[in-house]
């Protein structure tokens, strides 16, 4: 076990020059979003768009490849949680079940990943001392299956 | 895995495998005690169901067992809330039916028929010796001292105040809901512990279990996130408590919608809104941690100014409009009186007359839990000492379910769980430090529990830590004197403690109710067996159709035992319907008889006390009934009118006329006058003579009385055949036939013997 563990984190940490570390949550999207509609409240301040910028750059530069697919993955999520949800308002909910299950789903899907990426990231090694890349994978595939039945369940 | 479950046995530094197994027969043999001591009931009295609700439960199992899950899902009962029924499948928790349907099906495969109601009458008491070892472990990851774990254990298995609720035969939600709120709490603190996902998903499928249980589960969703909150407040966030808690709150929202009685619940209510509302926090706090570690310190500042206000912005907004359209439902009743106690007795009496929503009285605490109350404070205090993620959970929650166990004398049974654990710390404490140092060697190594055979983390170790003048080594109880006046004291009040738990189980919580129990005067034992008498009654002689009208409380027990359609039962689901009850039976007869025509009741059943002197009688809860209907006919009934001039409720000559010409009044005390010498009359529960003459009723007459008089069935009488009013039909036949009453008189007479 341990051998492999060690394997698996120089793999991902040999990726390209690393100026600042890699962090724990994801949500690349979400702080895509999030960070455009702040930059609309505080306009007057000068150096936000710089930030937001930096942050998007720092972003490109210090994140391995693999936690991209991760982050694109999450990116779709929020997409499809979003569509559903905009349907939700201007169509209506009638399938309430339906659109609740589909709803649920990608938020609780995003959850697992971002729970996932967090669980692989080496900055949070300290923290999950109990739990290896293998385990953390693992319990996500077991976290994913209840998901997905009891929205299956729920469907209708 | 499986190495992670033995895990919490195998503590310790000599002799690993004996300590294990020691450890593990102890908690059994903690488990056997528990089971046993709830055995109490099943052998004074026999294997039956108790209560009210645990009736309903029985006929729901049984209805499962028979019928098949599909058909239990889709259950529709006609024989209930005549005439509106009751969609009873998407109106009920079926994890108490569920669980004992399965045990049903298993031991059956096991080809060990057993039956059905002998597992709901054990079901409790097993599942009692789970809530022990569960105990056993969420207390283990609160300390490193194991001899902790079995403490709680222990207590948990013992403690007077959950025996209340799971003696056998009290087939009741609670019965496995306790196992389920503990064990949740132990999956919680395990996944805090390690963030791990699987011990999340793990929370989350207990979590759904507990939710098809019992109501009670909204303690634990709010306390949950409250607990997350108060560590995010504390500075103490971590990728740890994202993960469990986006698990948890992902994976046990849907699984609480699962079940059709909570349904959308989860996303409309506003008990509902707390876990929503951290669970926004928390991905929240975790996009922030996200985006400050990658980029410089003072432009995360300008950053996060931004993106509060706009939150603020936005969450205020969407909380306004969600209220203003009704998006999110009000506060239920009974969560409104959590808070204010005067609530449910001026909005909803309904509530207000369920004897345990009454608040506690104070001694109530020490009935419970005896030698508990007094080190629960200690407990808590022990867990602000060290204060890691798991003491912050107990010490919410101890202040939580304080809290509403003084509120609510029902939710004592939340306050238990956190009593023993708390308990047990504080007395493994104690223990542990007078116990164990036993060499005052000066290099301080983990030193050897041995007299209780228990491995325990040296109390000193932190002693020494926290204050400068204790680094001396040499620090400690060493002397024998000292050691054995302590264990001692310890010993005698923990054996107080299991004769009190004792005591009042056998006294106080093993009777069925519905078989009462009196001492004759030499001192043998009589069963007093009215109820059943007279459900048996009603089960072999009336139509399999007859409706039957009774206060609510007894309807489920109507349903179980009888076998009959009833009016209301202990649901309360609709209180119209109940007010309509009320109404009849606090009305004079003229304008009853309409309301029992309309509803096709054929029979009316009451209970009464008076001969025997049983104070739980429908004269005692008159007063909830005139308070029910009331409130939805204010102008018809008036609870003024119930009383005397003075203030008075009573029963005697001085009895209002309004209170005299009910219906309640005439059938409790109807004939009762014949049982005495003339004017000789009296009412041994309420202590007072009653009037010289009897009421007379007219529109309906005496089917049934049961041996003891405590329940009383009358039949709704048929419209006149000759289309006059009753009472001038049974005026008419008085003043005729004089000797016919006479005679019928006789025949009662011979019937109390």
């Amino acid at each position: 076990m341990p051998p492999k563990q060690r394997a698996q984190i120089s793999s991902t940490s040999s990726v390209p020059p690393i100026p600042k570390s890699i962090t724990s949550t994801s949500q690349s999207t979400t702080h895509g979003k999030s960070s455009s509609t702040s930059s609309f409240s505080s306009k007057s301040n000068q150096s936000a768009q710089d930030v937001l910028i930096d942050l998007w750059n720092n972003y490109l530069n210090t994140t391995p490849q693999r936690v991209k697919l991760v982050d694109v993955f999450m990116a779709f999520l929020v997409m499809v949680g979003g569509l559903q949800f905009v349907y939700c308002v201007l169509v209506g909910n009638y399938p309430f079940n339906a659109f609740l299950s589909g709803f649920s789903a990608t938020v609780g899907q995003f959850v697992l990943t971002a729970s996932l990426r967090i669980q692989t990231n080496p900055e949070n090694k300290m923290e999950f001392r109990s739990v290896s890349h293998e385990r953390a994978f693992a319990d996500f595939v077991f976290g994913s299956l209840i998901l997905h039945f009891f929205c299956v369940n729920f469907i209708n | 895995m499986v190495a992670a479950a033995l895990e919490p046995f195998m503590k310790g530094d000599t002799g690993r495998n004996t300590r294990g197994l020691l450890r593990l027969i102890i908690l059994c043999t903690i488990a056997g005690a528990a089971v046993a001591s709830r055995l109490f009931s099943v052998i004074r009295f026999e294997s039956i169901i108790h209560e009210f609700d645990p009736w309903f439960n029985f006929r729901a199992t049984k209805y499962l067992v028979q019928n098949g899950f599909y058909s239990f899902w889709d259950w529709f009962d006609d024989r209930t809330w005549h005439p509106l029924g009751r969609v009873t499948g998407g109106t009920l928790y079926p994890g108490l039916m569920v669980t004992s349907g399965i045990i049903y099906h298993i031991l059956r495969l096991l080809s060990m028929p057993v039956d059905i109601r002998n597992i709901c009458v054990l079901l409790a008491p097993g599942f009692s010796g789970l809530t022990a070892f569960a105990s056993y472990l969420i207390t283990s990851e609160m300390t490193t001292s194991p001899s902790a774990g079995l403490l709680a254990a222990a207590f948990m298995g013992i403690t007077p105040g959950y025996i209340s609720r799971s003696v056998a035969g009290s087939y009741d939600n609670e019965a496995i809901a306790i196992f389920l709120l503990v064990f949740t709490f132990y999956l919680w603190i395990k996944a805090v512990k390690n963030g791990s996902a699987m011990w999340g998903a793990l929370t989350a499928l207990f979590y759904g279990y507990m939710v098809s249980a019992w109501g009670g589960y909204v303690f634990i969703t709010n306390l949950l996130p409250l607990h997350a909150f108060v560590l995010i407040c504390m500075g103490r966030y971590s990728p740890r408590l994202y993960v469990s808690y986006s698990t948890w709150f992902a994976l046990g929202t849907l699984a609480s919608m699962q079940i059709p009685f909570v349904g959308f619940l989860p996303i409309r209510s506003s008990e509902h809104m707390s876990a929503l509302g951290v669970f926004g926090l928390v991905q929240l706090v975790a996009f922030v941690e996200f985006v400050r570690q990658q980029v410089p310190n003072k432009q995360f500042q300008t950053l996060l100014r931004g993106l509060i206000l706009v939150i603020f912005a936005v969450s205020m907004g969407a909380l306004v409009l969600l209220t203003v359209s009704g998006v999110i439902a009000p506060w239920s009743g009974r969560f409104y009186s959590l808070w204010d106690t005067g609530y449910a007795k001026i909005h909803i009496p309904i509530i207000a007359s369920v004897s345990e929503h009454q608040p506690t009285a104070w001694p109530a605490f020490f009935f419970d839990l005896n030698l508990m109350i007094w080190l629960f404070p200690a407990g808590v205090y022990l867990c602000f000492q060290q204060l890691k993620d798991e003491h912050v959970f107990v010490v919410i929650y101890a202040v939580l379910a304080s809290y509403f166990a003084g509120v609510m004398v029902r939710l004592m049974l939340t306050l238990t769980p956190v009593v023993c654990i708390a308990a047990a710390l504080a007395l493994s404490s104690i223990l542990d430090t007078y116990l164990v140092a036993n060499n005052p060697t000066p290099k301080e190594t983990q030193p050897n529990g041995q007299a209780t055979g228990d491995v325990v983390k040296n109390a000193t170790d932190y002693i020494k830590d926290s204050l400068r003048s204790t680094r001396n080594p040499v620090l400690g109880i060493y002397s024998y004197i000292s050691k054995a006046s302590v264990v001692g004291a310890v010993t005698t009040y923990l054996l107080l403690f299991v004769l009190h738990c004792t005591w009042v189980t056998s006294n106080a919580y093993s009777s069925p109710s519905v078989v009462l129990a009196s001492k004759l005067p030499d001192g043998s034992q009589h069963i007093i067996d009215d109820y059943r008498e007279a459900y048996y009654w009603l089960r072999q002689n009336t139509p399999p159709k007859a409706k039957i009208m009774s206060w609510w409380d007894y309807g489920y027990q109507i349903g179980g035992m009888a076998d009959r359609p009833t009016l209301v039962d202990n649901n309360t689901w609709n209180n119209t319907h109940i007010a309509t009850v009320g109404k009849a039976m606090s009305s004079r007869e003229e304008v009853s008889y309409p309301i029992l025509r309309q509803h096709d009741v054929d029979y009316v059943l009451i209970v009464f006390g008076g001969l025997l002197g049983y104070s739980g009688d429908d004269i005692n809860k008159f007063l909830w009934m005139v308070r029910i209907s009331e409130g939805i006919w204010p102008e018809e009934i008036n609870e003024r009118n119930y009383f005397t001039a003075r203030g008075e409720y009573r029963v005697d000559d001085e009895a209002t006329p309004t209170m005299r010409n009910s219906l309640m009044y005439k059938m409790s005390y109807y004939n009762y006058n014949a049982l005495f010498p003339a004017g000789q009359a009296q009412d041994r529960v309420r202590g007072s003579k009653l009037p010289a003459e009897g009421p007379q009723l007219s529109t309906m007459e005496e089917a049934f009385t049961s041996e003891n008089w405590i329940i009383r069935i009358y039949k709704v009488k048929d419209l006149d055949n000759v289309g006059r009013d009753h009472a001038s039909a049974v005026a008419f036949d008085k003043g005729n036939k004089k000797k016919k009453t006479a005679k019928r008189r006789g025949a009662r007479a011979l019937r109390v013997e």
